[in-house]
């Protein structure tokens, strides 16, 4: 299961007292709907255990980037049959020659871009030309 | 007027006709598109609408002439054409004036700006895309997409009227919104329209509370719900 902890929208966890939690969360997208299913899945799982006093604020800065995705995230994206989005910031070390969005199902890079905009606003529609599957992709933000 | 209100019914209205093509865009994808597109910035509305106050107050309760957005995104949709040209217009506006909000760290919509510039981009090349493949596809799609930039531009000289207190540099917010719509277009084998940027019979624009007619009638369905059953919900 993807948590929000590899999908890096969780930006702070603080104890304000004996019961008391405060967690900051950031929304992907502005007008994500499901930054109010994470809030309250946030507030239900803390309550469980035994945090009376739970609020989560919204923070917008710095902005969300796909790059704050862990590698782990990524790994259970693929897995899920969502092609993880490529990195957008400057890369430490050589930079990776292959650039091409790789087919979750079948592996090929020989990948075209159906539409901009899938099931989600976070999501690029693709299909693979070697297995001929469409396939989400995580674009890049 | 405040600029919250500007910008944040900018979004809003964008945002409520762009919605109106769900179950009437020409293919499911771009059904798709244009509903992500509207969820954006419903998305910017509302954080900009609650700089200002309560969001379904202002998006639900408020007259015609209290909104404070352009008239060009008001104007009805049209053929997919010139909904593609309002795109264009709009969007390489939205994206240089977020870009610049998002550099000026003081500001109070440098958040916001710098989340949206992003979500913006993305907007831009849907419709710049689109504006190529129409303007340099049938004779028909050139004709209706050279149409639309034409009867839309008259709606883009108010883009660029100052907004009180917001940090941004006008005149280059202008130039750099000509350089990219007019490359854009020749680009798409069309033609930048040459007219005036303003109607030459408006009695003001959107920033002042003058809208054009069919913004009544938009606002009319938008708010029905809410007023007719307030504090609804599902």
């Amino acid at each position: 299961m993807l948590t929000l902890a590899d999908l890096g929208v969780l930006r702070g966890l603080h104890v304000t007292g004996p019961g008391r939690v405060e967690v900051e969360l950031t929304p992907t997208y502005t007008g994500c709907p499901a930054v109010e299913a994470m809030s309250a899945d946030i507030e239900r799982v803390l309550r469980e255990r035994g945090q009376e006093e739970v609020t989560v604020r919204t923070v917008l800065s710095p902005a969300w980037s796909t790059d704050d995705i862990t590698a782990e995230g990524r790994r259970k994206l693929a897995e899920f049959g969502i092609a993880p989005p490529r990195t957008t910031g400057p890369v430490s070390g050589p930079v990776p020659v292959d650039l091409a969005i790789r087919c979750p199902h079948c592996g090929s890079t020989d990948t075209t871009l159906l539409s901009r905009f899938s099931s989600t606003a976070c999501k690029a529609l693709r299909r693979c030309e070697a297995c001929r599957e469409p396939f989400d992709h995580f674009k890049e933000l | 007027m405040t600029a919250a209100l500007a910008l944040g019914d900018d979004a809003l209205v964008l945002s409520h006709r762009l919605g109106e093509w769900a179950g009437h865009a020409p293919v499911l994808e771009e059904e798709v598109a244009l509903a992500n597109i509207a969820l954006d910035l419903l998305g910017q509305a509302r954080v900009l609408l609650s700089l200002e106050g309560d969001e379904d107050e202002l998006a639900y309760l408020r007259e015609e002439r209290a909104f404070r957005n352009v008239q060009l995104v008001e104007q009805p949709n049209g053929d997919f054409a010139h909904t593609i040209a309002r795109q264009l217009y709009f969007s390489s506006y939205q994206e240089l004036l977020y870009g610049q909000l998002a550099s000026e760290g003081r500001s109070a919509f440098a958040p916001v700006a710098a989340k949206a510039v992003k979500e913006v981009a993305y907007h831009r090349d849907h419709a710049e895309h689109w504006t190529l493949r129409l303007g340099d596809g049938t004779p028909e799609s050139n004709e209706r997409m050279q149409r639309a930039l034409d009867s839309l531009w008259r709606y883009t000289g108010e883009l660029f009227e100052p907004v009180e207190a917001l940090p941004v540099d006008w005149t280059a917010l202008r130039d750099g919104w000509l350089t990219t719509v007019t490359d854009v277009v020749a680009r798409a084998t069309l033609t930048l329209p040459g007219g005036p940027q303003v109607g030459a019979w408006t009695a003001g624009a959107g920033r002042q509370g003058i809208h054009t007619e069919p913004f009544g009638r938009m606002l009319a369905e938008m708010q029905h719900l809410h007023r007719s059953h307030p504090g609804a919900t599902w």
